[in-house]
């Protein structure tokens, strides 16, 4: 101890404690928290013997690259389940909602999961992703929590191909890929009497693909021609080649499902090869008008969950809430997810059946695929795939502006 | 020569291996008991993960801290182990655990045989060109299994819309044998001929050359033992998570990986194992805090090169029958060699 503390050794030491301190005071705050919710949910059963809460979990990536969907999601949900315990919730019984961000990770969304149902969820909302919804998919399947997705398009989360089963305890609100292919495809032949159509989508995409094929088979079913079907890969920025082979083949209109950054540029280069046609598209285009002229666009239709204007009092509530409008289609579907939640939980209360027990879940699982509710999207009920059966919002757009047409 | 081994080696050999073998059986019992008893579903999630991520970390320290190179696509190996275990467990009929065995057995091979692929041409370069070349082939990998279904017309990996219906074989005795393993094999390579290679080649590949061990040799041979048992990972985070999805080998899973082994100390095997299991633990530790997570992340990285330039515990390895000696021996009045 002959020698004072070098300048290396304190900063050492400083930088030591300083990272145990955030550790051990990270570390209790989770432990705190944790400590709190269970106090909270203690005191919650304790304040009404027989279960005064309701527990519903609420997961979707609120972080990272995809929380621009989640946040959505997660406040449209969150909206719907406030006002429903403001008017005095469930039989009485308040809702208890768990969120819980995931990331966009499966690996994450499945940990998260079983937390929740630690916890004693009844049923979940979310996931929002594909991926990670798949894989809190299969894990649910131990548990049969009822879990209604806001907007996982794939068929997979509800349906198994290969083994040609049905997930009974997953639904969704979301319209599926194939749903708005096909939508699409009668739209262009019923109402806007087009029999030549081409298609131009990007390839190794799940969702451009299944709106693609589904909407080329089944305007061949009503009796179009598909002249043209030109593909791209993710990433691609010139697509003169395709739609010069487009312009060849003389379509009366082109589909183009695909996302609305790649839209804009393809509507851009369409007009410089002289490909005036007008476009379709899926709820993908939802954002164009940023990235494309009011004339490109002009003639153009595309389908969408929900439209601007469709529900005024959602809208207002949901700025009311948040301070700002509505972010974009998702919340909408959140909105939905709960309410298709909660009418399930309405149908176990009406069985006078114990929250968290299997029965309950069963029933929760029943009521919503015998239920018929009127959402926000529309009114919708499930069909033997547990996709909701709904009509689709069509836009055209109007000045460069997404205008709403009709429900179809 | 071995009368002066015995003098401070105060255990022989199949005594240390039984004392070894005793303490892991139970660690075993303890923790089989600890996820039985005191854990809940989640808590017992994340245990599996750290059991992962512990296979992995201590796999790519082989590359990186025995052999001193910098490889960038130690998730790709894991990607190549994932599907080929899973599907091999998907369509397999045998009973559970056999088909889980050869499915993990065959996925470290599938890994352990494109690390011979990739490494031969891999290992010519050195530093920053080996960390791209290995970089690219980990997306190659992922790009592959994403599009190679469409090219080829055929529904097997089933690319971005995810690999569905693998079994959920990993439990935590499957996933504890495959750590202790796993720690077990690199443990006694590394101290076997071969890995006393390895290590001349890291501390001096000329020198080493010069002494007439064939480099690429044991470089590769020592760059697919890695790729191996990151394989062996995967086919373990297969039987996991139950879907796959090439989205998840990206290259940022091989910084995550590469961070646990730097963090840990490059060339320490218990560096590796804590700071996996640290960091693991971290981020669901910190949920209520998530939105710092990576903020924390790099923050105790920064202090980590700043302080302790070599990781957590340098190249220090934990060795009991060493700590066994020293007590015997008294306070060690002879010096204790390190091996």
């Amino acid at each position: 101890m002959k020698q004072s503390i070098s300048r290396r050794q304190f900063l050492a030491v400083v930088g030591a404690a300083a990272a145990v301190g955030a550790l051990t005071a990270c570390g209790s705050s989770s432990s705190s928290t944790s400590t709190a919710a269970s106090a909270a949910s203690g005191e919650a059963s304790g304040s009404a013997e027989g279960g005064a809460t309701i527990k519903v979990g609420l997961l979707a990536p609120l972080t990272g690259d995809v929380s621009v969907y989640g946040i959505a999601v997660a406040n449209g949900a969150a909206l719907y389940i406030k006002q429903v315990n403001e008017a005095g919730g469930i039989n009485g019984k308040q809702i208890d909602l768990i969120q819980m961000d995931e990331q966009g990770d499966a690996t994450q969304a499945v940990t998260c999961f079983t937390q929740m149902v630690d916890q004693g969820i009844t049923a979940l909302i979310g996931d929002v992703t594909t991926t990670p919804t798949l894989a809190v998919v299969a894990e649910s399947q131990e548990y049969n929590m009822p879990m209604v997705s806001a907007s996982a398009t794939a068929e997979a989360v509800t349906y198994d191909a290969e083994t040609d089963t049905v997930y009974q305890n997953v639904f969704r609100t979301t319209f599926t890929d194939p749903f708005q292919g096909v939508k699409m495809a009668d739209y262009a032949t019923d109402k806007l009497g087009y029999t030549k159509a081409a298609v131009i989508y990007q390839t190794g995409a799940d969702y451009n693909e299944g709106l693609a094929t589904n909407f080329e088979a089944e305007f061949e079913a009503n009796g179009g021609q598909i002249v043209a079907s030109e593909t791209y890969s993710a990433g691609d920025v010139d697509f003169k080649t395709q739609l010069t082979t487009i312009l060849n083949a003389g379509p009366e209109v082109v589909y183009c499902p695909n996302y609305y950054e790649d839209v804009g540029q393809i509507l851009t280069q369409a007009a410089d090869v002289g490909l005036t046609v007008p476009f379709l598209g899926g709820d993908g285009w939802d954002g164009v008008t940023q990235y494309a002229t009011a004339e490109q666009l002009d003639g153009c239709y595309f389908c969408a969950n929900y439209a601007v204007g469709a529900s005024p009092e959602f809208e207002s509530a949901y700025e009311a809430e948040y301070g700002e409008p509505y972010p974009n289609g998702f919340s909408p579907l959140g909105y939905d997810a709960a309410l298709t939640v909660c009418g399930g939980l309405e149908a176990a209360e009406a069985a006078g059946l114990e929250p968290g027990t299997d029965e309950y879940k069963q029933a929760v699982i029943d009521g919503i695929k015998n239920g018929s509710f009127e959402g926000v999207t529309g009114t919708f009920t499930f069909d033997d795939h547990n996709d909701p059966v709904k009509t689709a919002a069509i836009l055209t757009f109007e000045n460069g502006e997404a205008v709403f047409v009709e429900q179809y | 020569m071995s009368k002066a081994k015995a003098k401070y080696r105060a255990l022989r050999m199949p005594v240390r291996y039984l004392i070894n073998t005793v303490l892991v059986v139970l660690l075993f019992f303890a923790l089989q008991a600890l996820s039985t008893g005191v854990l809940s579903t989640y808590q017992n999630k994340v245990l599996l993960l750290v059991g992962i991520n512990i296979i992995l970390a201590v796999s790519l320290n082989v590359a990186t801290g025995y052999l001193g190179q910098l490889p960038l696509g130690h998730a790709g190996f894991m990607a190549v182990g994932a599907y080929t275990s899973a599907l091999f467990t998907k369509y397999c009929t045998w009973p559970e655990p056999v088909a889980f065995a050869a499915g993990l057995a065959l996925g470290a091979a599938m890994a352990c045989l494109f690390g011979v692929l990739i490494g031969i041409p891999a290992l010519r370069l050195s530093g920053d060109y080996l960390a791209i070349l290995t970089l690219g082939f980990g997306e190659i990998i992922r790009i592959t299994l994403n599009n190679i279904d469409n090219v080829l017309g055929f529904s097997l990996f089933y690319g971005a819309k995810g690999l569905k219906n693998i079994p959920k074989y990993s439990d935590l005795l499957s996933v504890f044998l495959c750590v202790v393993l796993t720690c077990f094999f690199i443990h006694t390579m590394i101290k076997s001929r071969h890995g006393r290679a390895v290590l001349a080649i890291r501390d001096n590949e000329i020198a080493a050359e010069s002494c007439g061990i064939q480099t690429t040799y044991y470089k590769v041979m020592a760059f697919s033992f890695s790729a191996a048992f990151a394989g062996l990972a995967g086919g373990l985070y297969a039987g996991y998570l139950g879907v796959l999805d090439p989205a998840s080998f990206d290259f940022m899973k091989s910084i995550e990986i590469l961070v646990m082994v730097v963090l840990g100390g490059m060339g320490s095997m218990l560096g590796s194992i804590l700071s996996a299991t640290v960091l693991t633990i971290l981020p669901e530790a910190l949920r209520s805090v998530a939105d710092y997570r990576m903020v924390l992340y790099s923050i105790v990285l920064i202090l980590m090169m700043i302080f302790r330039p070599g990781g957590l515990l340098g190249s220090y390895d934990f060795s009991l029958s060493r700590i066994i000696s020293k007590v015997l021996s008294h306070g060690g009045k002879e010096e204790t060699t390190h091996e």
